[in-house]
């Protein structure tokens, strides 16, 4: 008769990765188990030793070290360990040792093997030693979407329209109604294989660069209305891309290349006829409203948007984009609402944000943080009361819609955040040059800044120049470390995991502020030690890795857990809104299944060892 | 098998038979399971089960308290039929159990009626190995502060030993249960070199 050690596959059966396999599968696992009981204290593998089976814990602790004697991990009840060595030389690569009475569940080699063969989840699982699982998790999510999948060749829907760069104005128009289009490509030559985009021309140019211009059409060369140089897309893009680009440039047109050669233009409604729940047509509609009473409406949609996103399987860099694409678009029409209001300004002014909509990384829960450039002929005198009311009626609107008032006072209403470019320019620069603990606070949020509206250049030249200027300053970049290290990720919890069972006091985790802050918190610095004024923590990423500050598998390890981390906060935010709940940051791992809990361990372990890496690299020296 | 061998280099057999009473002479063989091992490891892998047709009638308190069902019995075989393949998994090991009266007085009650002749055979008795630490003469004092001798039960004893509880009175199950608890016992109070002699007296 078969035998049945129920005892053994019921356990297996409740933990991952066994919870994915059939009950046939488990029941075969158990048959070929061996048991053995270890005393807290003893050693279970040696360094270097052989290693024959996939080690499982039935109950107690076992801890996992570093080659060096480092505590790697402490693992408990369920998990598993060994795979390492057995997947790669049979030799042990990280000694174990049990921290508790441990009870120890050896699966044969052959065993192993065969599971890694025929079960794809499984092998998934053991083969993705700490990190890699992380990146499991991390690519499941994404490959869901349509707009995803979706190429934006895919959407041309008619062939090329273009003139030479040398037609005038009215040609082009002809050939544009003609072909019933509201947007023409203009290239450099007659010849389209050899040809260069000289730049694209829309309706709208013709009405304000012509017409209201008062220049006449027949003489006028169409190279003389053109935006030169567009933003352009790839073929083989995918249409979400599109969108993103669509939502940062605001612009709704987007000529598509392949091999380099222009194939198509894609514009707005071809996206939102993919899909009108989108995030694109939200943004249009922002722009369409013409009261803060009809934007706040729009509230619902944005939730919906992202309920949707979520659904939809988009990454969190993805939604994190979408997300501050909306914002922009918000903060923009309340701009030109404001404008309406209040007149044209009496000089030139850059509308500013800060934190996490200039990194393109806005979720659902947050402030508003913005400040105000003002053109160097500002006078306080003259001009502040109009500013001042542009602030405030800004400021009222965004939190009309959601995006509360700053708690830290970091309001373009704040006279202080509402400056002209020089003074600006010495605020940085004194933070830099003489950091002290307040203008240390102030870098953490002004160092990640974005112009939304306005003259954008006054923005980018203060990015440039914490760009440059940072990095000159290394007693800077140290004390912006201490501050970064401050908080750091909950790992206490799982390592208390077995002491503390059952505790009856709450066991919650912040996810951003233990989780995704500090961590953005770090890759602030490293991108500002290499020079970058990149905003987004994927980019500066990219930037990091390109100026070798950091090993490159230690950056991968980084952006899956940022990645991660993000999209746990994102899923978790949706559930509280489909329940009706208020979202907020906070979780409870409780709620977890047994492959996220090992997921989010891992991921907070990646931040440990990142701060480890920061603080070895911007050592403390004396006290600021 | 000398009584001087360190019982690192046993062979071990751990044994749970379920009956369906107490008496050897009134009552018979509900289940077998057996579950080698040495100090090392436990087998699972050459584990044996057998349900078997017991030669009294199972009442049915009995057969929720081994969770066997009647439509297992009615197709099980007669202890004589396994016998010998019993008789072969035990050659050369060291039987381990829990309450060795329960074992060795079916297994020799069995034996003789099929074979005709009983056997004797060296038994390591894990609740014996409980007993020499628990079941020391109360002093005095705890007798007049009403303590209670503490339990060696199976189960009970595990716990003591930090072994998860495992759903009892399943034959195979209750013999891994005594396979991991012989390991905890030596782990805790003996040594790897402790001869087997001092183990199963």
């Amino acid at each position: 008769m078969q035998i049945e050690l129920q005892e053994i596959s019921d356990h297996l059966s409740r933990f991952a990765p066994f919870d994915t396999l059939s009950k046939e599968s488990v029941d075969n696992i158990a048959r070929h188990v061996e048991v053995s009981y270890f005393k807290a204290g003893t050693d279970i593998l040696e360094a270097g030793s052989s290693i024959q089976d996939l080690h499982y814990v039935r109950s107690g602790a076992v801890e996992i070290y570093r080659r060096n004697g480092e505590l790697h991990d402490r693992l408990v009840e369920g998990d598993i360990f060994g795979q390492a060595g057995l997947l790669r030389s049979n030799k042990v690569r990280f000694p174990a040792r049990a921290l508790e009475d441990s009870l120890i569940y050896f699966i044969p080699a052959d065993v192993f093997a065969e599971l890694c063969a025929h079960h794809d989840s499984f092998a998934d699982f053991v083969e993705a030693e700490g990190h890699s699982r992380l990146k499991s998790a991390v690519e499941a999510q994404g490959r869901a979407s349509e707009l995803i999948q979706l190429k934006c060749r895919a959407i041309i829907s008619r062939s090329l329209v273009w003139v030479n760069a040398n037609a005038s104005v009215s040609d082009a128009a002809k050939k544009m109604t003609e072909q019933s289009v509201s947007c023409v490509l203009v290239m450099s030559t007659a010849d389209l294989q050899t040809a260069q985009i000289e730049g694209i021309v829309t309706d709208r140019d013709l009405r304000t660069r012509l017409v209201a211009e008062g220049k006449n059409a027949d003489e006028t060369r169409i190279s003389e209305i053109i935006t030169a140089a567009p933003v352009t897309i790839s073929a083989n893009d995918s249409v979400f891309e599109a969108m993103l680009m669509m939502l940062r440039r605001n612009i709704h047109h987007l000529p598509v290349l392949h091999q380099g050669r222009p194939i198509g233009l894609i514009n707005l409604s071809d996206i939102i006829r993919y899909e009108s729940q989108s995030s694109l047509y939200l943004v249009n509609r922002i722009s369409n409203q013409t009261s803060v009473e009809g934007l706040r409406i729009l509230l619902q949609d944005l939730r919906g948007t992202y309920i949707r996103m979520v659904r939809d399987g988009a990454t969190a860099h993805m939604i994190g984009s979408a997300i501050s694409g909306i914002g922009r678009a918000f903060t923009q029409r309340i701009l030109e609402l404001a404008e309406k209001k209040l007149g044209p300004p009496p000089v030139p002014y850059c509308f500013m944000v800060l934190g996490s909509m200039a990194r393109d990384e806005q979720l659902l829960v947050t402030d508003q943080d913005n400040a105000l450039i003002l053109d160097d002929a500002f006078n306080p005198e003259l001009h502040d009361a109009y500013f001042r009311s542009l602030a405030t009626f800004v400021s009222d609107g965004l939190a009309a819609c959601g995006y509360s008032y700053c708690k830290g006072a970091i309001m373009a209403t704040n006279d202080q955040w509402r400056q002209p470019l020089r003074v600006w320019r010495n605020y940085f620069e004194s933070w830099i040059e003489k950091p002290n603990p307040t203008t240390l606070l102030h870098s953490c949020i002004f160092f990640d800044l974005d112009g939304v509206y306005g003259q954008l250049e006054y923005v980018r030249e203060l990015q440039n120049l914490c760009a440059t200027k940072a990095r000159a300053h290394p007693s800077f970049l140290n004390a912006m470390a201490r501050i970064a290290l401050n908080r750091t990720p909950p790992l206490g919890f799982f390592r208390t995991f077995v002491v503390e069972t059952d505790g009856q006091q709450k066991r919650i985790i912040n996810l951003k502020g233990r989780g995704t802050a500090p961590l953005t918190d770090l890759i602030r610095i490293h991108a500002l030690a290499c020079g970058s004024n990149a905003q987004n923590s994927f980019d500066r990423l990219d930037a990091i890795a390109a100026s070798n500050l950091v090993p490159p598998k230690a950056i991968k390890h980084l952006r899956y857990t940022l990645e991660f981390l993000s999209i746990v906060r994102i899923r978790h935010q949706v559930e509280a809104l489909e329940q009706g709940a208020t979202p907020n940051n906070y979780i409870e791992p409780r709620s977890f299944s047994n492959s996220e809990r090992h997921n989010l361990k891992e991921a907070f372990q990646v931040l440990s060892n990142a701060q480890n890496f920061l603080r070895f690299r911007y050592p403390a020296k004396g006290r600021v | 098998m000398s009584a001087q061998t360190p019982i690192e280099r046993v062979q071990l057999l751990a044994m749970d038979i379920e009956t369906t009473g107490l008496d050897p002479q009134a009552h018979s063989i509900v289940s077998i399971g057996l579950m080698p091992l040495t100090l090392e490891r436990i087998h699972c892998n050459h584990s044996l089960y057998w349900v078997l047709k017991p030669t009294s009638e199972l009442n049915d308190k009995s057969v929720t308290f081994h969770h066997i069902t009647h439509a297992e019995i009615s197709n099980a075989p007669t202890f004589s039929q396994i016998s010998e393949q019993l008789l072969a998994a035990m050659a050369g090991k060291v039987m381990v159990v829990h309450y060795r009266n329960i074992e060795r007085g079916f297994l020799d009650q069995a034996l003789r009626k099929s074979l005709g002749e009983g056997i004797e055979f060296p038994v390591i008795d894990t609740m014996q190995l409980e007993a020499r630490v628990y079941r020391k003469k109360l002093s005095w004092f705890a007798r007049i502060m009403g303590r209670k001798p503490e339990s060696i039960r199976l189960s009970d004893s595990r716990e003591r030993l930090n072994l998860p509880a495992y759903q009892a009175h399943h034959a195979l199950t209750d013999a891994l249960g005594t396979a991991e608890l012989l390991q905890a016992q030596i782990a805790n109070r003996y040594s790897r070199t402790t001869p087997v002699g001092e183990l199963w007296d």
